[in-house]
């Protein structure tokens, strides 16, 4: 199955090439403008790809580090005006507060539930906090927080060093597509590392990968905390693109969108997720333009019917559909399936 | 003195009011190993119903008391039936399963109710403490808090039925070769969860009133208190509602609201650093 891989690689490369070279001369403004979106949040998908779909960490608060990166953006692009330094901090801000939950989460050695409360828990709480923000007294430095209104008025990237050359929409879409491109090689190449093969082996069976010898808990604070960085890189991304942040990222509501793209997409794929946030992205504004009914109830049915029916998610039924299809060609073919990433 | 007195009666009504939102979801977790992440919606449709009724005429406390408790148990065993039934065992595929049902509970609500704030005025009026007045309300919540903490006690402990239910959780297939159908003792604690949920809903609904979203609210500090308390019903809820409700009370007290519920977060984690089983993990082993 290395042909199918490299393949893949081939193929993601190609379609890369094709969203960043040739979509902007194709269509109009406002569609890159959509796309731009759905590459920051195609950015969150996937760093909940590595942490629940490769290394079984269930984070149901993952858009808590995305929110983070945003308001670590925002803030500090108000105070400071150029946006390269409020994007390193929005990645590296993340970062610290996961290793922080995460010592408590990992070395406590608490159940997979317990985990997946508290995640969600800690999301909840950053949004009653953020939300009590509204007085004029709480900024920092020159940003005011906002409470529920978020904060507005936020400039989009600048080219490093010169805040007054702002990116326009095809170079921001140019910008964000290609990060997301640079975010799937580049955990593509961490799975296929001796780390990435532990925390697949963690999720796999945790007591066994310790008998060997293996410190699990450091490896799952490791992805945690690189799956946060990711995160927040998407959601600074996100601040820049709407030139906003407000705590509805801290809400139930989006934590639950985004393990609906994972677990509709397939656990244990990197592009699973991302067609996941296409096509529910897709859905929901089509439902708000149509006001067939509340978004929530479509959202929720979609939910409960892939646990129930389909809990694998989409990208591995459909290979596995493929596979046999393959098969049945090619009858001499050996049974036996890799499930690479 | 009138000082002292009012924060103790507001740390006591804290904590009666995190037992209450907790121990619905504290038997369903604890009995079944089901975390029910449509809680928070079981406590808001508790509140709507409980209101709906007193609107159309019904006694506001046979409404609040004896119907949003139906109509919520009753909804739980068509929940159960339908979704969780097929997944226990499975932990993490009920919590994803639940979340789905809590969002599609809340657009359900929000079409059919809309998005304006429904609300009672609590009855009884209030009392003057020295300076301050405190609404007898709250010592209403407080009681109803304490006989049901009770309630399910002697329940569990001095009943058949409770003792039905409690072998089956520790010993589902003994349970079943002396007799016993597991699944409708299952079906049957869903509906008290359920049940305890919509009446929780309904008692708090006076004093916040109802929304669709107001499950939200609740549901996080659901969560920690019955994480916290861990896998035994009444007395990991109780020891986790004193803790929790009290430090949050206190420093809500001392500085704001939001500051008392980031400390009852903090808590709770560095508790499960040094307790991941939560307190009765360690401490009231033997207790129910």
């Amino acid at each position: 199955m290395r042909s199918w891989n490299s393949f893949g690689i081939l193929f993601m490369m190609g379609a890369g090439a094709f969203l960043i070279v040739a979509l902007p001369l194709l269509v109009e403004t406002f569609v890159l403008v959509d796309f731009t979106l759905y590459a920051a949040l195609a950015i969150l998908a996937m760093s909940l790809a590595l942490v629940w779909g490769f290394c079984g960490i269930l984070s149901l608060g993952q858009a808590v580090f995305f929110g983070i990166g945003g308001y670590a953006y925002g803030v500090s692009v108000l105070n400071i005006g150029d946006s390269t330094l409020p994007v390193a901090l929005a990645v590296l801000l993340p970062m610290i507060f996961a290793a922080m939950l995460g010592y408590f989460m990992f070395w406590g050695r608490i159940s997979d539930v317990y985990l997946a409360v508290i995640t969600l828990t800690v999301s909840l709480i950053f949004f009653l906090v953020i939300n009590s923000t509204s007085g004029g007294e709480y900024r920092i430095g020159a940003a005011p927080l906002g409470g529920y209104n978020g904060i507005p008025g936020l400039p989009a990237l600048n080219l490093p060093g010169r805040p007054d050359r702002q990116l326009d929409f095809e170079e921001m879409y140019a910008l964000t597509v290609a990060l997301a491109l640079a975010t799937y090689f580049f955990l593509r190449w961490l799975l296929v590392t001796r780390f990435g093969r532990v925390i697949v082996a963690i999720r796999e069976n945790e007591v066994r990968v310790g008998l060997l010898g293996y410190d699990s808990r450091k490896y799952k604070l490791a992805a945690y905390v690189i799956g946060a960085g990711v995160a927040g890189m998407g959601g600074a991304l996100y601040a820049a693109w709407g030139g906003l942040i407000n705590p509805d990222v801290f809400g139930i509501a989006f934590a639950a969108q985004v393990i609906v793209w994972v677990l509709i997409g397939g656990l244990g794929t990197l592009l699973g997720p991302v067609i996941g946030v296409v096509g529910i992205q897709w859905l929901v504004g089509w439902l708000g333009k149509m006001k067939i009914t509340d978004a929530n109830i479509i959202l929720g049915a979609i939910f409960v019917a892939f646990v129930l029916f389909a809990p694998a998610g989409l990208i591995p039924k459909l290979r596995k559909i493929g596979v046999r299809w393959l098969n049945r060609r090619r009858v001499s073919a050996s049974g036996s399936v890799e499930s690479g990433p | 003195m009138d000082v002292v007195l009012v924060v103790v009666i507001q740390v006591l009504y804290a904590i009666a009011s995190l037992a209450l939102i907790s121990i619905g979801l504290a038997i369903i977790f604890g009995m079944m190993r089901v975390i029910n992440f449509a809680h928070g919606e079981f406590l808001m449709m508790g509140g709507f119903a409980c209101i709906m009724f007193a609107d159309a005429g019904v006694n506001l406390w046979i409404s609040m008391l004896l119907l949003a408790p139906l109509v919520v148990g009753a909804i739980g065993i068509v929940v159960e039936r339908l979704v969780i039934q097929h997944l226990y065992g499975r932990v993490i595929e009920t919590v994803l399963a639940t979340w789905g049902l809590s969002l599609f509970f809340i657009g359900v609500a929000s079409i059919t109710v809309g998005y304006f704030r429904m609300g009672v005025t609590p009855p009884f009026g209030s009392i003057r403490i020295g300076l301050y007045s405190e609404g007898v309300y709250t010592f209403f919540v407080i009681g109803v808090a304490v006989a049901v903490v009770l309630g399910v006690y002697l329940f569990l402990r001095h009943t058949r039925w409770g003792l039905i239910a409690r072998g089956t959780m520790q010993f589902p297939n003994m349970a079943a070769a002396l007799g016993v159908n597991p699944r409708r003792v299952y079906a049957a604690t869903f509906f008290a969860g359920a049940a305890l949920s919509g009446l929780a809903g309904a008692v708090l609904a006076p004093l916040a009133g109802v929304v669709p979203t107001s499950g939200i609210t609740y549901i996080a500090k659901a969560f920690i208190t019955v994480i916290s308390g861990g896998a035994t019903v009444v007395a990991g809820t109780t020891a986790a509602s004193v803790l929790l409700g009290g430090i949050n009370q206190i420093v809500t007290f001392l500085s704001r609201p939001v500051i008392g519920e980031v400390a009852l977060l903090l808590v709770a984690v560095i508790l499960l650093r040094f307790l991941p089983q939560g307190i009765t993990g360690r401490f009231f082993r033997r207790g129910l």
